[in-house]
């Protein structure tokens, strides 16, 4: 009836944080989550990413460029991939969220997309 | 308008609101609009009806007139029109039932969806079904009502917006949400069981719980959770003094107790238990029922209680409360001596352990060891009824 009437699939982003002992999981691979999802059809899009201490933070203020080595906040959770998915609703997405391993280790921050 | 139309106004307003709402929310997936379409309409009948008189189906008669109201907001708003249908054809169904018991339940589900916050769930459930004004749930936790209004439209607009589902959830997720929906009722009733001035909470919860058995009448655990809070609820008028002194189970008057409560919620879980493999509410309402149907304190089967604990998650405040049955049963130097393992675990700083050192002591007539943690007990209190009987005890043991 839901999905019926308003006929709608929601977009979520999909943050994959973990601290640094997640660094260790960086060549896991999803243990068959990509493969399952993309079948369902519900991935639109993502990536795993190169550690934190790589990453370089870009600022504009004043008209002037500033740059940062590194994340712009130092906090113990940094983000280490992300998917786009598109799926019915937020039960799917937590259903979703929950089968990928990094779920196991870390955290999964689930993100309507605008 | 006279007493009697305004007291059987008010009792539609209760009865039928939650039904209203439910309804409109999901013809019109519009959190905002079906609760003020819903205001609307309770508002056409308060002006219409002491004059006209109330209809038949006074609930069926509220849901059309909030669908009006819809109707005419959506089309102004121009909206698709395959929503303008459905929100339409509601209330044409004249043959149907209007009473499609599942909105409520569909309502029940999402207000208590565990990605809401757990102040969300309560306050959200209050406002769309039981519904109390946001100044009313205000005043019931005690913030500004700014802050309560802000609270529920950021639940409101992230159920929209997260798509958070407006269901009952498929039987594989039933398992986990049925609880996250007992949970939401259960925190209700006790935030109004441990404080005297916001017992209007207790009587909602009960409300809730009652309406959720007639939605659920398979789920066991609904109806343990309606007797657990029916046998408590019993005894609500003899746990305090006159003056707000906190009396034990022990030295309440059980000839005050409301038995006609007390025999519906024996009644509930004996046929909920009927089912075989008791649940958690079943069991602390089995709990419940040994102490409301003990004729007398002594009469207590505290073996059968010690037992039922040892059937639940031993949590600390489960374990303490375990040790309690254990002493009651098997004498106090027994309690004592679990307490005391008790003491270097997570309930250091918790009132009720040195209250039941000292409880233990006491029976012991240790009376100085017993006035130290009854002294430690005052100090850790945290409502003055419960300060005001330990320090009556450490008087007592003082002498």
């Amino acid at each position: 009836m839901h999905k019926a009437l308003y006929g709608r699939s929601v977009k979520y982003l999909l943050m994959i944080c973990g601290d640094e002992s997640a660094e260790a999981h960086a060549n896991d691979g999803c243990g068959g989550w990509s493969e399952e999802m993309e079948q369902r059809g519900v991935v639109e899009g993502g990536a795993g990413l190169r550690p934190p201490s790589e990453a370089t933070t870009v600022r504009v203020r004043d008209d002037e460029l500033l740059l940062t080595d590194g994340p712009f906040a130092e906090t113990k959770e940094q983000i280490g991939g992300f998917v786009l998915i598109n799926c019915a609703d937020l039960d799917e997405a937590i259903e979703i969220a929950a089968k990928h391993p990094a779920a196991g280790y870390g955290t999964i921050q689930i993100r309507p997309v605008l | 308008m006279t007493e009697a139309v305004q007291a059987l106004l008010d009792r539609i307003f209760r009865d039928e609101w939650g039904q209203v709402v439910a309804t409109l929310i999901r013809v019109t997936g519009n959190w905002e609009l079906a609760e003020e379409c819903a205001q609307e309409a309770f508002a056409a009948a308060l002006q219409r009806w002491p004059e006209q008189g109330v209809p038949d189906r006074p609930g069926a008669w509220l849901t059309t007139t909030a669908r009006n109201r819809a109707v005419d907001w959506l089309r102004r708003e121009a909206v698709g029109a395959a929503k303008l249908q459905a929100v339409a054809a509601l209330g044409y169904e004249s043959d149907e039932p209007y009473d499609v018991p599942d909105d409520r339940l569909r309502l029940m589900f999402t207000c208590c969806h565990p990605a809401l916050a757990m102040e969300a769930r309560v306050a959200l459930t209050l406002r769309t079904l039981a519904g109390l004004s946001t100044a009313e749930i205000a005043r019931a936790f005690l913030v500004p009502e700014t802050t309560m209004s802000k609270r529920l439209t950021r639940a409101k607009q992230k159920i929209q917006h997260a798509g958070i589902p407006y269901r009952v959830p498929p039987a594989h997720l039933l398992p986990e949400r049925t609880p996250a929906v007992l949970a939401v009722l259960y925190l209700l009733f006790n935030e109004g069981y441990s404080d005297v001035v916001r017992s209007g909470l207790s009587s909602e919860a009960i409300r809730l719980a009652r309406l959720l058995v007639q939605l659920m009448p398979d789920e066991p655990e609904a109806a343990g959770l309606l007797a657990l809070m029916l046998l408590h609820d019993a005894r609500r008028a003899t746990r305090l003094t006159a003056d707000g002194v906190l009396v034990t189970l022990e030295d309440q008057d059980r000839t005050r107790w409301d038995h006609s409560v007390i025999a519906e919620g024996v009644a509930l879980l004996d046929s909920a238990l009927a089912r075989g493999d008791a649940g958690p509410y079943q069991v602390q309402a089995a709990i419940a029922a040994c102490h409301a149907t003990a004729r007398t304190a002594a009469d207590t089967d505290w073996t059968q209680i010690a037992a039922l604990y040892g059937q639940l998650k031993q949590t600390p405040v489960v374990a303490l409360n375990r040790a309690v049955a254990i002493g009651m049963a098997d004498g106090p130097a027994v309690g004592l001596r679990l307490v005391e393992d008790l003491a270097a675990g997570p309930l250091a700083g918790y009132h009720l352990l040195p209250a039941t050192r000292a409880d233990f002591l006491r029976r012991l007539g240790r009376l100085s060891e017993a006035a130290t943690s009854y002294k430690e007990a005052v100090e850790l209190a945290t409502t003055d009824a419960e300060r005001r009987y330990l320090q009556k005890r450490l008087e007592e043991v003082s002498v």
